[in-house]
């Protein structure tokens, strides 16, 4: 009788799911701490140059970013010359001061004279640009600023 | 063969894999942060009075708008920047600096503190010739410094660590030691061999 007993016959077990939402939650979870929100859409070349002396920037600090870099593609119409980003769009040296006046006003009073602006400047641009922005940085009292750079060799830039 | 069926597997212990997984990959990485060279701007000021600076305590750099380098009147590839940078803010000429090595030529810098350099750029100049010089200037205080790290940090209890180490240390949470000594040593190299890097506008 029980020599000749037919095997149950359910196939392959079926594979236990319960521990996939643990998985997707630890996806989830990794992607969110690991990544880093784009803070603005670039309308500009940002190839940053290199340099190996650098400091890390402070994010304890509240940091401004002014880009700078000739128009990347699809925005050929503002030309070919190096132009400043502020945010999401183009602006002249004039707009800095209030640029900076602006993030001031949204960060709490106490961290203002920590506030550092961080230039990420094209490797391309002409100092002429940045020296005219960090004369409008001197004017509003904006002294703290980060040649924000990319880390390696930095005698390679010149080539 | 009898065909058997294949047994289940337990899978009640995956969630604790998970959160393993999840605990490493949240303790490892590091979300990588932007890095740069820091400069502190010169105030505006409407200040008149001209400080008189000895020409031999001033190291001119001029980069025009090819990216050619001129040092001291002379020009100069950049690879030879550090070195040169080097050998001036090391001078001690006057002899009131005593863990400078240099050759004491007095017609170079008295000693590093009243010792400045002088960056001059053009317009047209790239960022990238402007970045590749500020960053050779930094790295020639930074050897000075790290050299004199040595030297104060043996004394002081943080031996085999030079400047740069320390600043890293400073900043790091997860470094045990004095960080108030260790501060007060960062703090004396500032003074003994300060960044003195004007730039003419």
């Amino acid at each position: 009788m029980s020599k000749f007993k037919k095997k149950k016959d359910g196939g392959l077990a079926p594979i236990n799911t319960a521990s996939l939402p643990d998985i997707v939650f630890m996806l989830l979870f990794f992607f969110m701490v690991a990544t880093v929100m784009r803070e603005d859409t670039l309308m500009i070349k940002n190839a940053l140059p290199l340099a190996d002396q650098v400091e890390k920037l402070d994010k304890k600090n509240p940091i401004s970013y002014i880009y700078m870099g000739k128009p990347a593609s699809g925005y050929e119409k503002y030309g070919n010359v190096a132009r400043i980003q502020l945010n999401d769009k183009f602006a002249s040296v004039g707009d800095v001061a209030a640029f900076i006046a602006a993030e001031r006003g949204a960060m709490r009073e106490e961290l203002i004279p920590f506030l550092t602006v961080s230039l990420k400047v094209d490797k391309e641009a002409n100092m002429g640009i940045v020296g005219d922005v960090k004369q409008e940085l001197r004017k509003v009292n904006a002294l703290k600023i980060n040649y924000t750079t990319g880390a390696g060799e930095a005698l390679t830039n010149m080539q | 063969m009898a065909k058997r069926a294949a047994p289940e597997v337990n899978a009640g212990s995956m969630a604790d894999i998970a959160f393993l997984l999840l605990i490493f990959f949240l303790v490892t990485t590091t979300i990588e942060k932007d890095s740069g060279i820091n400069r502190k701007l010169p105030p505006m000021e409407e200040n008149e009075e001209d400080v008189i600076i000895k020409q031999k305590n001033i190291f001119t750099v001029l980069l025009n708008k090819s990216d050619q380098l001129l040092v001291e009147d002379e020009i100069m590839e950049v690879k030879d920047l550090r070195a040169a940078a080097v050998e001036f803010l090391d001078n001690g000429g006057d002899g009131s600096c005593d863990f400078c090595q240099g050759a004491k030529d007095p017609k170079s810098s008295d000693n590093p503190d009243k010792a400045i350099i002088s960056l001059k750029n053009d317009r047209e100049t790239s960022y990238a010739a402007y970045i590749t010089v500020q960053n050779e200037l930094v790295a020639a205080y930074n050897v000075l410094r790290n050299r004199r790290a040595l030297q104060v940090g043996s004394q002081k209890g943080f031996s085999d660590m030079d400047f740069v180490t320390m600043q890293k240390n400073y900043k790091d949470v997860r470094w045990v030691g004095n960080k108030e000594k260790l501060k007060a040593v960062i703090d004396q190299i500032k003074v003994e061999i300060p960044q003195k890097l004007s730039e003419v506008q």
